[in-house]
């Protein structure tokens, strides 16, 4: 089964076939190169990047993102996509937040609760999310409506729902157990650093090593071949948007703890950081190609930009416009590269 | 025939290379005025990618091409189509919701007044004449999606000759055609030929070669092989020469032992698509199923395996009934369905190989820590792709680089990983070449001698006759009859489905 065309291990290779070689390196290690190159370029502009605080401290920054990013990932290679991400967030965050205020708080949402275990607004907030994500895969799943349709419906109702419950204020003042999951560190490092590093493992493991990972990949490449290879289609898109929610409301307990307080109006427009991240990675919007290595380096091409950007005092606006067209030139990037196969 | 008419195309030492692929090696093809030039192959011989260059949507490594003695270099479509050259893709891509006119003038549409907008009269107007000029009843503001699938290739036709070309490509162009209208086909062919345009015409049909082409060029493994006059050459001697080997006997029935009834249907129906289908298979059996396109064959196979959800019936595996709503159900119940249309169906184009293949056997592969045995799926699909004889330089490959022939043995691979015990075969050697289709016959006729229920539909009669053992014909939703091997034979089959 082997051609002897194709065989690239050996040590004489034709300039042609060197030229391949190089290309398909390129294209498949290409974000790798553009996030060294990235890392490299601010080193030398800035001698306060390159120190362990500092690179600790832009993971930290990208994990709410990051952990948003991994679960979008997932829905993205099924050819869908998540716009609820951030409105998840606040809502998470408002409602876990109001189950571990600090009893002595004069302002507390609800007066007559006692202290509870910490696993209780983590447990309910995760519930929360996985609640979201699941009505956004049942519309999905069942009624055949574009994600993009049923997932703007919750990044608005969401919201909504934050504000509703929060009455629009922040519920603050909460228990040091809680602040431990945004502000705590182990040997050093920041607990979210590590939180993060666990769910992209953890994610890794399901997309690679899993049944439900083939299943996604086979969604994705071609739904109704994955119906007919006898995959419950329905049943594991629900499950991809539920696993979106849940990395959402992970993210939200992250980023109320590291400020200590919910509130209904966080995670603005996270929803496209993580999408912007995702694409970034080579994550592509037809379905059937991604992985969560190539996600993780998206967020921190993101937060290396965001980070290195502020080191060089480059203007909040100029930021903008300099993440707008890296991620459009990504996109274009990953055309070319899959445009060859036809 | 004008033995000494001038040669329009040439095209000479064209070389291709994809990423570890020669797809094409110093191939040639000379192509002369008024004429039909026949280019033939198994899939993967190259004549594809020769056809994309002409037409500008490749770029050659290496080569000539030279049109009226000028050489020329198209660096898109655009190029080929301001040069006379047009061509009918294999895959048609219409856009559906948009009407016939829209479709035929798309990217050309006639403009008007000084704001330069679309002359919707004009596009009309010419719309029905060329309609009406090559016999086509049709509405031009009908949307394409309301059409046929065969009166969209007719269009797509329509469409190539009002480029006025003096070179038209048609690749496959009637792989959707019922006969009528590849007869229809062929008229225009003729009329064109008279009036001096040139046809490339790829086909894998013998009879639609031998009737309409006037020279046959054969490639083979992205080689140039020979070039001959069609009225000098057979049938046997061209596929010769595309596989490179004798096909002695296409369809060897083993001996198989025909045991107790597996498979039996009882008066099942599909509001709308079929009625009161009845037949029972046996253990070791090749069941045929014959009829025209739409009689509802496809429609019954896909409801028996929980694609469809039956209007009524029974259905009974191995004696026991069953109630089959979903292809997982059937897949429990030991069954295998390989789909029609490989693309809309069976392919994850993006997918390597090995994931196109795995797909419906991963529940086999779970440890008990709920993870895959990666090692032994990887093990298992490459063992089993090897065991059919799958080409492909490795199993990481994109199933979309592989040719027809075997991106459909993967797909048969796929299913033979869960070790079905009735296996339905849809047009399983729709598009695919000679050699590859002989092999599926020996792969089918192995599985039977296995023991396995095989139930296969097909449109080629060859095929139904050579392998099966029983053939039920259908007809307007209607079974009209079963008919034993000896039995069957084109006539009594076609006596059957129409009367």
């Amino acid at each position: 089964m082997s051609n002897p065309a194709l065989s690239t291990g050996g040590q004489h290779l034709s300039t042609d076939e060197k030229k391949v070689l190089i290309k398909s390196i390129i294209s498949k290690y290409g974000i790798y190169f553009v996030f060294l190159g990235l890392v490299l370029f601010m080193s030398i502009m800035h001698p306060a990047f390159l120190t362990v605080n500092n690179i600790l401290n832009i993971i930290r920054q990208v994990t709410s993102i990051g952990l948003i990013a991994l679960g979008v990932t997932i829905i993205i290679i099924t050819r869908g996509i998540d716009l609820s991400s951030g409105s998840v967030l606040a809502l998470v965050s408002v409602i876990a937040a109001s189950l571990a205020q600090n009893p002595d708080w004069g302002a507390r949402m609800y007066p007559a609760l006692p202290m509870l275990p910490i696993v209780v607004p983590i447990v309910v907030g995760l519930a929360i999310g996985a609640l979201c994500g699941g009505i956004n895969g049942f519309f999905v799943a069942k009624t055949g409506i574009p994600p993009f349709i049923a997932t703007l419906g919750m990044m608005i109702v969401a919201r909504g729902a934050a504000m509703i419950y929060s009455d629009g204020r922040p519920v603050s003042s909460l228990t040091p157990e809680y602040n431990f999951i945004g502000q705590g560190e182990i040997l050093g490092i920041p607990f979210p650093v590590i939180l993060f590093a666990i769910m992209a493992v953890l994610c890794y493991i399901l997309l690679n090593h899993t049944r439900f990972g083939k299943y996604v990949y086979a969604i994705g490449g071609n739904e109704q071949a994955a119906h007919v290879s006898g995959i419950n289609v329905g049943k594991y898109k629900i499950l991809v948007y539920i696993l979106g929610g849940v990395m959402s409301a992970l993210a939200a307990l992250v980023l109320s703890a590291r400020i200590s307080s919910g509130q209904p109006g966080l995670g603005n427009m996270f929803e496209l950081d993580a999408i912007a991240a995702a694409t970034i990675g080579g994550v592509s919007h037809s379905g059937g190609i991604g992985t969560i290595q190539g996600t993780v380096v998206g967020a921190l091409i993101i937060g290396v930009l965001n980070n290195g950007l502020d080191l060089l005092n480059v203007s909040a606006y100029w930021q903008m416009v300099i993440k707008g067209v890296i991620i459009v030139a990504a996109v274009v990037f990953d055309m070319r590269k899959n445009a060859r196969k036809s | 025939m004008q033995a000494e008419a001038e040669v329009v195309l040439d095209m000479r030492g064209i070389s291709k290379s994809f990423p570890g692929v020669k797809a094409l090696d110093n191939v040639q093809l000379s192509l002369k005025k008024g004429s039909v030039m026949a280019l033939m192959g198994e899939n993967g011989a190259g004549k594809s990618t020769l056809m994309k260059i002409l037409f500008g949507m490749y770029s050659r490594d290496s080569g000539t091409i030279t049109l009226d003695g000028q050489d020329v270099q198209f660096d898109s479509a655009l190029d080929a189509l301001e040069n006379g050259v047009t061509m009918i893709h294999q895959e048609l891509a219409p856009i559906l919701h948009r009407s016939v006119a829209e479709n035929i003038w798309l990217g050309r549409e006639p403009v008007k007044g000084p704001l330069g907008l679309v002359d919707h009269d004009k596009m009309w107007a010419d719309s029905q004449n060329l309609l009406r000029s090559l016999d086509l009843d049709m509405d031009p503001k009908k949307r394409m999606c309301e059409l046929t699938v065969a009166q969209m290739q007719m269009v797509e036709i329509a469409k190539a000759i009002s480029y006025n070309a003096r070179i038209i490509i048609m690749d496959e162009p009637t792989s959707s055609l019922t006969d009528k209208e590849v007869k229809h086909l062929f008229e225009i062919i003729r009329r064109l030929k008279e009036e001096g345009v040139s046809i490339v015409y790829i086909s894998h049909k013998m009879d639609e070669i031998f009737q309409i082409c006037d020279e046959i060029t054969v490639f083979r493994d992205g080689q140039y092989i020979s070039c001959v006059y069609s009225r000098d050459t057979s049938q046997s001697e061209l596929i010769n020469m595309m596989v490179g080997r004798e096909l002695k006997d296409m369809f060897v029935r083993e001996s198989h032992h025909i045991g107790e009834p597996m498979l039996t249907v009882h008066k099942l129906t599909l509001e709308g698509k079929f009625h009161n289908v009845s037949f029972s298979v046996r253990k070791g059996e090749i069941f045929g199923i014959a009829g025209l396109v739409g009689a509802g064959r496809t429609e019954l196979i896909e409801t028996i395996f929980g694609v469809n959800q039956k209007s009524s019936g029974t259905i009974f595996v191995d004696g026991k009934e069953v109630d089959i709503p979903s292809p997982s159900t059937a897949i429990e119940h030991g069954m295998a369905l390989l789909t029609e249309d490989r693309r809309q169906t069976g392919l994850s184009l993006m997918l390597s190989v090995e994931d196109n293949g795995c797909i419906a056997n991963i529940d086999n592969y779970i440890n008990k820590f709920k993870l895959l045995d990666l090692v032994r799926l990887r093990k298992e699909t490459r063992e089993e792709c090897q065991k059919i004889r799958v080409k492909t330089p490795s199993m990481s490959t994109p199933i979309g680089n592989l040719s027809g022939g075997n991106q459909q043995k993967v797909l048969l691979a796929r299913w033979l990983l869960t070790q079905p015990e009735i296996l339905f075969l849809d047009e399983p050697t729709r598009g695919i070449d000679v050699g590859a289709k002989a092999e599926i016959y020996k792969l089918v006729s192995q599985l039977a001698a296995q023991g396995k229920t095989v139930i296969m539909v097909s449109s080629e009669m060859p095929e139904l006759l050579g392998l099966c053992d029983r053939i039920m014909v259908m007809h307007d939703g209607k079974a009209k009859g079963i008919l034993s091997h000896e039995e069957a034979s084109q006539e009594t089959i076609m006596d059957i489905a129409l009367n």
